[in-house]
């Protein structure tokens, strides 16, 4: 008998391929997997639904009713989910109709921003989940700005966000260093450094000297941030939606402009399909991994912004509401590229902003957060088999050359 | 058994795969089936096996009628086949492999492993073929996981077997192996269609050839045909498997290695003192039995490796201590040993591939934008120039055949201005054809007055390409003799019996 070897722990480059693959992101399977989370959503819907349990054990009495309970309760809870995130039916004017959507755009902003962090690490075959950690970091540089730093406006706001982007960026870079210098795992460290970071922020809350309230007591919460720092509303009251849907664009162009038209981004992406390549075509693989950290970090960072700038009021570390593990499933969702990761964000943020009128239709909000969980599982599950079994991938098909050319018979 | 294909045609669109073929296998016979990549020779193996319909034409097992809607039906009536990439399941013993979708059941139903063990080992000793029931798949070397494949066909009953390229990814003494169990599964009366496109192999152990040839049987010559012969079946035209040389043209030195020592990752010295210099327009090979610091010799040139002592001069700069970078730009170029780990992006397009390592500086790059426009006219250059069979320079590397991909990566390195080549087994897994055509291009590198190195395993190459061999054994330079010194005398060398 052989020496017995354990399934425990993948090894890295095992977990790099699995990552590879899911992010290989085919859009059938990614539409496929939206739509069976919709599916099984809806069997939750219905089975803990009362008054269709009720119809269904009097189905003697009445078929009929047991089945169209069945299709009304569906149709209830998806309905309730479109007037809360797209179009509000049941509203008399246009304008109250748009307001759902614009609550979308308003929860997707952050999404797509820190997903496209992600997103960025992904496509250097880097599993960064430190997104939370680099928010908070992001969130501390941006509250100090904005409550202890006073400027005119417009450009306070603009140092506010480069404060955020620029804090977020080095927590990301120590990643990076880390994983350059000792070839730390950057799971374990992201994972790690999310805790402290929020850690710090609390704790850089609670200080007088740097972020507790003015007159402020036991809670670690921050002043009101300056109105000159704030990003301001955009269609004035009545409608929550502010600048930061305008960082998202920005972020967005921004990163389809350097992953597919810049030579960093060649690189990066390199890097991430074949790092022995990379190297021997000269690249510097470490380095990239710095940079691609602190990058990705930069993107959470204006999520951060976005998040710390909005609020009226002062910011506790509640503020980051989830974000940074969202982005990771937005980036996941979204194939980590630019217009994947819009959309994703949109779906995510149509969750969000429709939860509300859900619950009021008689849907537990939980039950978007299992279709959430289970859209993740279907698209990553498939390599995680296969890596576990360590069954081959499927083969790509080998092209026939077709094209003979002329010079063949010299 | 007897098996017989008979006019087969199979075609994908526009293209003919298979173009009325036919093909007899007689019982206890090795029949190779010989042609190039893309030739048409996995598609007709996919028609017997029942994974693809024929258009037309027919299969006869003894002089029966058959159709195989599936792999199981084919297998049912008796073939068996050894794809070239296994179909074994890692984290699983022989045993269960081997039984896998046929399981033997005791009572109650359940999985009766001590009834699949004897089965493995009375395969495995009937054929020596030396395979532990017992040990995980995962464990066992490449070769000895062949086998395991050759057992599965055997345990469903096999008569006969088709061997898909099973030599690809052996080494020359597993190849060896190989040969030998094939020879007995024949006197057994298991009959065999070996597929594949190295000449040597099939002179080896055929008893009947069929060449074909972009989806036509172009001959069936004798199995004493020689490789000379072979070759110019399969690729269609003349092929010298010997290349031309004009005498070289010696200029000044642009590769100087001095006292070169280099450790491996377990910092065990794998390279030993190595001295050795190549003049602009000469072939300096390196020749040796794979594993004597040939690798980490190439590496250590191109920076992979950190040099632990001596010396490395390109073209009159020191990059000793140079990044990769530092060493490309003083004008190396570089042709990795495997070139699917280190010389192709596989998820890349052809495009993509053929601006690696280009990505700092002009004609690629445009500030910090890639010159999209620059790169394709590149890219459509290249593949012109190289020859590389593809539809359009957006195809991804992968989709290639391993000689495209080799051109490719050829291509990449000689497109741009060198003064050095440092080719690492630049023809390994490539088809002849692309032999030939490789070989004339490194030939017109060094005619063009570059300073060439080749390290290569193989005799033969060293030989078509070398002005100058230096052996190497054990992390040493044997000796440094002139590239026309027989093959008796190399081997010795090889051996690591000085000259």
């Amino acid at each position: 008998m052989s020496k017995k070897k354990e399934i425990v722990a993948l090894p890295e480059s095992k977990v790099q391929s699995v990552l590879q693959e899911i992010m290989s992101g085919d859009p059938v399977r990614i539409a496929l997997s939206i739509l069976l989370g919709f599916f099984i959503g809806a069997i939750f819907m219905v089975v803990f639904n009362t008054q269709v349990v009720n119809a269904w054990s009097n189905f003697g009495a009445d078929p009929g009713l047991a089945f169209s309970s069945v299709w009304w309760t569906i149709q209830d809870g998806y309905g309730a989910l479109f007037n809360g995130s797209i179009f509000d039916t049941t509203s008399g004017n246009f304008l109250d109709g748009i307001r759902p959507l614009t609550e979308t755009l308003r929860f997707a902003a952050p999404l797509i921003m820190a997903g496209l962090g992600v997103a960025l690490t992904f496509r250097v075959g880097l599993f960064n989940i430190g997104a939370t950690g680099q928010i908070m970091m992001g969130l501390a540089g941006a509250t100090f700005v904005s409550t202890r730093l006073h400027m005119p406006m417009v450009i306070h706001m603009i140092v506010a966000v480069i404060a955020a982007v620029a804090a977020a960026a080095v927590w990301g870079m120590i990643v990076g260093i880390l994983k350059a210098r000792t070839g730390a795992n950057e799971v374990i460290v992201t994972i790690m450094l999310n805790y402290v970071a929020t850690a710090l922020f609390t704790f850089f809350l609670r200080q007088p000297g740097l972020l507790l309230e003015s007159n402020g007591g036991g809670t670690p919460k921050s002043d009101h941030p300056d109105s000159t720092a704030m990003l301001g509303s955009l269609f004035g009251s009545g409608f929550n939606l502010h600048y930061g849907v305008f960082l998202a664009v920005i972020a967005v162009a921004f990163y389809w402009w350097l992953m597919e038209r810049s030579t960093f981004g060649f690189r990066f992406r390199m890097v991430g399909h074949n790092p022995s390549a990379a190297r021997a075509a000269g690249i510097k693989v470490e380095n990239t991994f710095v940079w691609a950290l602190a990058l990705s970090a930069g993107f959470a960072g204006l999520a951060a912004a976005n998040q710390g700038l909005s609020l009226d009021g002062g910011l506790t570390t509640s503020i980051e509401a989830g974000i940074g593990f969202d982005a990771i499933t937005v980036a996941l969702l979204g194939g980590s590229r630019a217009g994947g990761v819009v959309m994703a964000g949109l779906l995510f943020g149509a969750f969000e902003a429709g939860s509300a009128s859900m619950q009021v239709a008689g849907v537990s909000p939980e039950v978007l957060g299992v279709v959430k969980a289970l859209i993740v599982l279907f698209i990553a599950a498939p390599p995680i088999i296969r890596a576990i079994y360590r069954l081959p991938k499927p083969k790509p098909k080998v092209l026939e050359p077709v094209k003979h050319s002329a010079k063949v018979s010299k | 058994m007897k098996l017989e294909l008979r006019n087969i045609t199979k075609s994908f669109g526009t293209l003919v795969a298979n173009d009325n073929i036919s093909l007899t296998l007689e019982p206890g016979e090795i029949h190779s089936l010989l042609g190039e990549n893309g030739a048409g020779k996995s598609t007709l193996m996919n028609v017997l096996y029942g994974l693809l319909q024929p258009d037309s034409g027919e299969i006869l097992i003894d002089g029966k009628q058959v159709n195989f809607a599936s792999p199981g039906e084919a297998m049912a009536a008796g073939i068996g086949m050894v794809h070239q990439h296994f179909m074994l399941i890692p984290v699983f013993s022989v045993a269960e492999n081997v039984v896998l979708g046929n399981e033997p059941t005791g009572k109650l139903g359940l999985l009766d492993l001590n009834a699949a063990r004897k089965l493995v080992k009375e395969i495995s000793d009937r054929f020596g073929f030396d395979i532990d029931p017992d040990a995980k798949v995962e464990d066992l070397p490449v070769g000895a996981q062949q086998r395991v494949e050759i057992i599965k066909s055997l345990a469903r009953n096999a008569k006969a077997l088709v061997l898909d390229e099973p030599t690809a990814v052996l080494t020359p003494q597993e190849t060896d192996e190989l040969m030998e169990i094939m020879r007995g599964l024949a006197k057994s009366g298991t009959s065999i269609i070996f597929i594949t496109h190295k000449l040597r192999e099939v002179q080896q152990v055929s008893d009947r050839i069929t060449v074909i040839r972009q989806g036509k049987v172009v001959a069936t010559p004798s199995p004493k045909a020689s490789a000379n012969e072979l070759a110019t079946l399969m690729v269609g035209r003349e092929v010298d498997l010997e290349t031309k040389r004009k005498p070289a043209k010696l200029g000044e030195e642009s590769l100087v290695v001095k006292d070169l020592t280099v450790l491996d990752d377990r910092h065990q010295q794998m390279v030993d003192g190595v001295s050795f210099s190549i003049r602009n327009g000469e072939v300096l090979a390196i020749a040796g039995v794979q594993g004597n610091g040939q690798t980490e010799l190439a590496e250590a040139i191109v920076g992979l490796r950190k040099i632990h002592s001596g010396s490395v001069v390109v073209a009159g700069n020191d990059v000793t201590r140079s990044t990769v970078r530092e060493a490309l730009e003083s004008g190396l170029g570089y042709i990795p040993e495997d070139r699917k780990k280190d010389g192709l992006v596989g998820e890349f397009t052809i495009a993509e591939n053929l601006m690696l390592d280009g990505s700092f500086t002009a004609p690629f790059a445009k500030g910090v934008q890639i010159d999209f426009a620059k790169r394709d006219e590149i890219a459509n250059n290249l593949i012109e120039e190289f020859d590389i069979r593809t539809q359009s320079a957006e195809t991804l590397a992968k989709q290639l055949s391993g000689g495209n991909q080799q051109k490719v990566v050829v291509a990449r390195e000689l497109g741009r201005e060198l003064k050095v080549l440092v080719a690492s087994q630049p023809t390994r897994g490539v088809d002849v054809g692309s032999i030939e055509f490789i070989h004339e291009q490194i030939i017109e590198a060094r005619d063009s007055g570059k300073s060439v190195l080749i390290i290569s395993t193989e005799l033969d190459e060293v030989l078509a390409l070398a002005d100058r061999i230096a052996v190497m054994y054990r992390g040493k330079i044997v000796g440094i003799v002139d590239g026309k010194t027989s093959r008796e005398k190399l081997g010795k060398m090889m051996a690591g019996i000085a000259a």
